[in-house]
């Protein structure tokens, strides 16, 4: 198993919860999140003073998946969460040990 | 305030119309101070967003008390010296009549006593947006009580009061540029170079938390300033209220998009904190001169208002003094400007026959606008910082650097302004009562 992360602009999520619906992902999770990467955030001006913000909000999207779907699934929300203009975010993919469905009990494969 | 107007009349009767515009005008500048502690308190960080507020309502309470007990009479009652006023009758406004008239004037005395107490009331607040973050409460509280005793009714008599130096001498000060705006910005300025600067500045972000709340204040500041400057004429017999009426909100427009357009141009964009602060530097500017000059001069003088009081907010930076919230920058630039500018706009149409510069008048009018500033000026930038001295001394002015940073809304007000806990947060020792009480009632629902 794997775990797809995507940290993305927040207005993308519908594309990409669309998408990966439509790619038969039954299940994910969504947190709100902030950082940087290469553009290093925006500036602010108050009165005259400038204020840099580094933190700008993103949004986290996790998603289990079998082996053989990770490439594929990753292809998709890449392709979902683009527009092309900086600060579209990343996506990566991790090894994952065992995962358990609470209410039952399967484990592995099974539990997604 | 005009300066030796008489009326039509020669002996003034009680004017129905007249008293019930004038204590509309009170309640509109009352207005001011609530929209001024959330002009101020949106500017602040999250954590002294109700101190901010606070600073500006207990101006309510404090200043209302002294009005009545002795201010009243130390600053509208009988001249002694030019300097300060006192009439026995005014101490507790006890002997006055419910419908004897202000003096030359078709209102009750009551009526033009509640309208300066607005005034009284909302300029030591004024103070309090340069003293954001960092100063005791109770401090606070004993500086408006010394200050609205020793510096605003004395400024206020000599502007305003029949004998007043300055009153005298011909200063023009409608509405309260001189004795509200100069004299409340360059205390601010006295004051802070006592007290120091806040802890953090200009290496921490100390971004406004909330704008949307600066322009409530903003708006509603706009709103009340009508009866401040419109009600300052004491009537309605002749136009001249009507004229600062439009001369108020031509200034104010023509301030803020000068502001929005110089930080366009310097710094790429329309801020919301600008519109609200050139609107302000604009109300401020045609405070001292709106009853002075025409509706083109007021766009001129808002215009220049707002550019310079726009130039003048960066100033703190350069010369590192920590004016938290630019009261020097808005209030006591924007005053200067307004009342020397008088010098060169004023008609000799309107409040008085005194021309300024581009009207024929010289420069009589301009020495007479800067003889009234510099005083007011030196004289409350002095007795402040004396004051914040001796407080400071004594009882102390400022909170501890930690109680500073952690937030001053905590320790000085047992409270905080929002509740970021969210569902289920707040992990916090609750009394038995509410949360029983609300077990009992949902029971009584299943049941």
């Amino acid at each position: 198993m794997k775990l797809i992360t995507a940290v993305v602009k927040p207005h993308r999520l519908d594309e990409i919860k669309d998408a990966l619906q439509a790619f038969g992902v039954q299940g994910l999770t969504v947190t709100e999140a902030s950082g940087y990467g290469r553009q290093r955030g925006h500036t602010e001006v108050y009165r005259g003073a400038e204020y840099t913000v580094d933190l700008v909000p993103k949004i986290r999207i996790e998603v289990l998946v079998e082996d053989d779907d990770a490439e594929q699934l990753i292809d998709v929300v890449v392709k979902a969460a683009r527009t092309g203009k900086i600060g579209d975010g990343k996506v990566w993919a991790v090894p994952v040990e065992t995962a358990v469905r609470v209410r039952t009990g399967e484990r592995g494969p099974d539990a997604l | 305030m005009p300066p030796g107007i008489t009326l039509a009349a020669d002996t003034p009767t009680l004017s129905a119309a007249n008293t019930g515009f004038m204590l509309i005008c009170s309640a509109l500048v009352m207005i001011m101070t609530p929209g001024l502690a959330f002009f101020y308190g949106g500017m602040v960080r999250v954590k002294s967003t109700l101190n901010m507020l606070m600073m500006s309502f207990i101006s309510l309470g404090i200043v209302t008390i002294l009005w009545v007990l002795y201010g009243f009479s130390a600053a509208f009652g009988t001249d002694h010296g030019s300097l300060i006023g006192w009439s026995s009758d005014y101490v507790g406004l006890s002997g006055i009549g419910l419908t004897q008239l202000w003096d030359g004037y078709t209102i009750p005395i009551y009526v033009f006593a509640v309208f300066q107490l607005m005034f009284a009331i909302i300029t030591p607040a004024l103070i309090s947006g340069a003293l954001a973050d960092r100063v005791k409460f109770s401090a606070w509280a004993l500086f408006i009580t010394l200050w609205a005793t020793l510096v605003y009714f004395p400024v206020a008599h000599w502007v305003w009061g029949t004998g007043g130096w300055a009153f005298d001498l011909g200063v023009i000060d409608f509405a309260g540029g001189t004795a509200v705006h100069i004299n409340a910005g360059a205390a601010a300025l006295g004051v802070i170079l006592v007290i120091g600067k806040r802890v953090g500045f200009k290496k921490d972000p100390m971004r406004p938390h909330s704008l949307p709340l600066v322009m409530l204040g903003a708006g509603l500041l706009w709103f009340g300033w009508f009866g401040f400057n419109a009600g300052s004429w004491l009537g309605n017999d002749d136009g001249v209220g009507a004229l600062m009426f439009v001369n108020t909100q031509v200034a104010t427009a023509a301030a803020m998009l000068a502001w929005l357009i110089y930080e366009k141009i310097r710094h790429g964009a329309c801020t919301t904190l600008g519109a609200a602060s050139g609107a302000v530097a604009g109300l401020v500017a045609i405070t001292p001169s709106g009853g002075s000059c025409s509706p083109l001069g007021a766009i001129a003088i808002g215009a220049i208002a707002g550019v310079l009081c726009a130039m003048a907010v960066g100033l703190k930076y350069r010369f590192g003094y920590d004016d938290s919230l630019d009261v020097v920058g808005v209030h006591l630039v924007g005053g200067v400007i307004g009342s020397l500018l008088i010098g060169f706009f004023a008609t000799g149409g309107g409040q008085s026959d005194a021309q300024g510069l581009f009207y024929g008048g010289g420069l009589t009018q301009l020495w007479k606008q800067l003889a009234g500033v510099g005083a007011v000026l030196a004289y409350s930038l002095v007795a402040s910082a004396i004051l914040a001295f001796l407080i400071d001394k004594t009882i102390g002015m400022r909170v501890s650097e930690d109680d500073e940073v952690s937030g001053i809304d905590q320790v000085e007000h047992a409270e905080t302004a929002y509740d970021f806990s969210g569902a289920g947060g707040g992990t916090a020792s609750r009394s038995a009562g509410p949360v029983q009480e609300a077990a009992a009632q949902t029971k009584k629902v299943d049941a």
